[in-house]
């Protein structure tokens, strides 16, 4: 019975690093109708940014976190320039497939340079104990900078002057546009910030699990589900839906074999898109593309 | 058939005559390796073709029936000993009636939704079948060489299957023709131009999409079939093979969304290109860079494509081909 607990409770923890990373989806989705398919190398690219700063520079792992964020940010906004602006408002089959084939070429480039091998991340930090069993140190701490990181988004779209203008545009750009707003800054800014989130969560990920070059497409999957259980465009939603994606994975660990836990993500994954499209915690109604 | 009287018709059959004569004369066994791949890429790309070029809906994950084409077709062989005509034809029916089956509930979602679901199918159903006993599990069914007996001994059963592959491809652009030109194809073309607009004009959506996505899943499968009969052996890894899937994207918009030439001209053009790039030396890394780079131009400066460039420069070139 405490397996089961300490299971859920762990499933909890890395639930939320999973909510970090559909925040990043949920949040240039939100704004700018747009599905970012280069989360998924993005999220890779966090992995490799923490790997090769913390292993090769010797800087303390947690302390990478604001160079990945900040080199995220800056990629991101390059990305939106390069491949996002010009597609912005056309059909979503040009989005998808734009973004789509920057992630071709950034996962090409990857398995150019480090081929498909397994890289993990050493950390060192002491567990927590809870009778017979021990949470590791690394599953609290991504955790907590996930809370941490949450509110900091969280205080900036609602308390900033940008973060203001930023929903304004999610809500109607047409409108925005005409109070002042410069929209083409805030879309850029805010595909930014979504894929610094992606890269972010992946250096969470990195510190918990081994990784390699194409681990990126089933923490994209992952965000997916997440996304369209917190409903597109709904960072909150993204950071429950998570934390539930989290429970779901600790309560089915213990009863079947990992790789069923995918087979159920996939089928919650289509149930709920055909059930709810508005999101099962959605507050937003469905767009209809 | 009133199609045959078209130029476009006799240049299809052109097409088919051309890859059937071309390897078989002076018996080029390595020029029949390359077209097989080619022909394998036209009739995914064009299959899929009407889903993302007539119908406007983006379907990352047409390789799955492929895929389930080969196990059907693998599995039906090496466990029943069946032959492998009826084995590849039982596989597509069923694999059409499995795609009609996620149709009906997948095709209620639209635009980014529809895509993601694609994905979500072609790796749900990977991971079932990863852990699917029947049918191997992760290791996947090997073939015994014995089953190419009735086929007269492997190198001609190369020759045949390559020969079937042929007519799977004229099948698919026939189809793809046929399609274009009907009542059913307008249907479809006014969906991918605006859905509701079409529904209230009496276009039947939700039973149009429906056939589109099961019709389009038939000639994959039965290719799926001949070509891990082919290999002998089938795998989940290979069998539902995502970046297959992207590829055929690239082919279509390469080539020309939404035209019958276009997935078949990009097809081919594509396979040129791979073939150039895996032999050399400096960018046989970089296949899947140099794909994604096409498409990335492709869909920024020339959404139509070859074809769209082609119409462009000939206009008249419209009146004869689709």
């Amino acid at each position: 019975m405490i397996g089961l607990l300490a299971s859920l409770l762990d499933g909890i923890l890395v639930g939320a690093v999973y909510g970090l990373a559909a925040m990043g989806i949920t949040l240039i989705w939100g704004v700018m109708d747009v599905i970012n398919l280069t989360h998924g190398a993005m999220i890779v690219a966090g992995m490799f940014g923490v790997y090769l700063l913390s292993g090769s520079l010797g800087i303390p792992v947690y302390a990478t976190l604001p160079i990945v964020l900040v080199g995220g940010f800056v990629v991101g906004i390059g990305l939106y320039w390069l491949a996002v602006h010009r597609v912005v408002g056309q059909p979503p089959l040009m989005s998808l497939l734009s973004t789509f084939s920057v992630n071709l070429v950034l996962i090409g480039l990857g398995t150019a340079a480090w081929g498909t091998a397994l890289f993990n991340v050493q950390v060192s930090l002491p567990g927590l104990s809870l009778g017979r069993y021990t949470f590791p140190g690394t599953h609290l701490m991504a955790a907590a900078l996930t809370g941490v990181i949450g509110g900091v988004l969280y205080l900036f779209l609602y308390r900033t002057r940008t973060g203001k203008a930023v929903r304004a545009v999610s809500g109607n750009r047409e409108a925005a546009e005409l109070v002042g707003i410069p929209t083409r800054r805030v879309l850029a800014l805010s595909f930014g910030l979504g894929v610094a989130l992606a890269c972010v969560s992946g250096m969470l990920i990195a510190t918990l699990f081994p990784f390699t070059v194409l681990s990126g497409d089933a923490y994209q999957l992952k965000s997916f589900v997440v996304t369209v259980l917190g409903g597109l465009g709904n960072p909150a939603g993204a950071l429950a839906a998570g934390i539930a994606l989290g429970l779901l994975e600790g309560l089915a660990t213990p009863f079947m074999p990992v790789s069923w836990t995918l087979v159920i993500e996939f089928v919650v994954f289509v149930v709920v898109l055909v059930a709810f499209p508005g999101g099962v915690l959605g507050l937003r109604r469905a767009r209809s593309h | 058939m009133r199609l045959v009287r078209r130029p476009f018709f006799w240049i299809i059959a052109a097409v088919i005559a051309t890859f059937a004569l071309a390897p078989t004369y002076g018996n080029n066994v390595e020029l029949r390796e390359g077209l097989l791949l080619a022909t394998v890429y036209i009739i995914l790309a064009s299959n899929l073709n009407m889903m993302l070029g007539y119908a406007g809906y983006v379907n990352f994950g047409g390789i799955v029936f492929f895929g389930l084409g080969g196990y059907f077709c693998v599995w039906l062989m090496s466990a029943f000993g069946w032959p492998l005509v009826a084995a590849t034809l039982t596989g597509g029916v069923a694999v059409s009636a499995l795609a009609l089956l996620f149709g009906l509930g997948i095709l209620r979602l639209r635009g980014a939704y529809f895509a993601l679901a694609t994905v979500g199918v072609n790796e749900a159903v990977m991971a079932f079948v990863t852990n699917f006993g029947p049918w191997g599990g992760s290791t996947g069914i090997y073939l015994s060489p014995a089953l190419f007996g009735p086929l007269g001994g492997p190198a001609k059963a190369l020759w045949t299957i390559y020969y079937l592959l042929v007519g799977v491809m004229g099948l698919s652009l026939y189809l793809s023709y046929t399609v274009k030109s009907s009542k059913f194809g307008l249907g479809l073309l006014a969906i991918g131009q605006n859905e509701d607009a079409a529904s209230v004009l009496g276009v039947p959506t939700p039973r149009y999409k429906a056939a589109v996505y099961s019709l389009s899943a038939f000639l994959p499968a039965i290719a799926g079939g001949l070509y891990f009969f082919k290999g002998a052996f089938i795998q989940p890894p290979d069998a539902f093979d995502l970046q297959l899937s992207t590829e055929t994207i690239v082919i279509a918009m390469l080539g020309g969304q939404g035209t019958v030439t276009g997935p078949a001209l990009g097809a081919y053009l594509y396979e040129e290109l791979r073939g150039w790039l895996l032999t050399s030396p400096t960018f046989s890394n970089f296949q899947l860079v140099i794909a994604g780079g096409l498409l990335l131009v492709i869909v920024l400066f020339a959404p139509g494509g070859l074809m769209g460039l082609i119409y462009r420069r000939w206009p008249r070139l419209r009146r004869i081909l689709e």
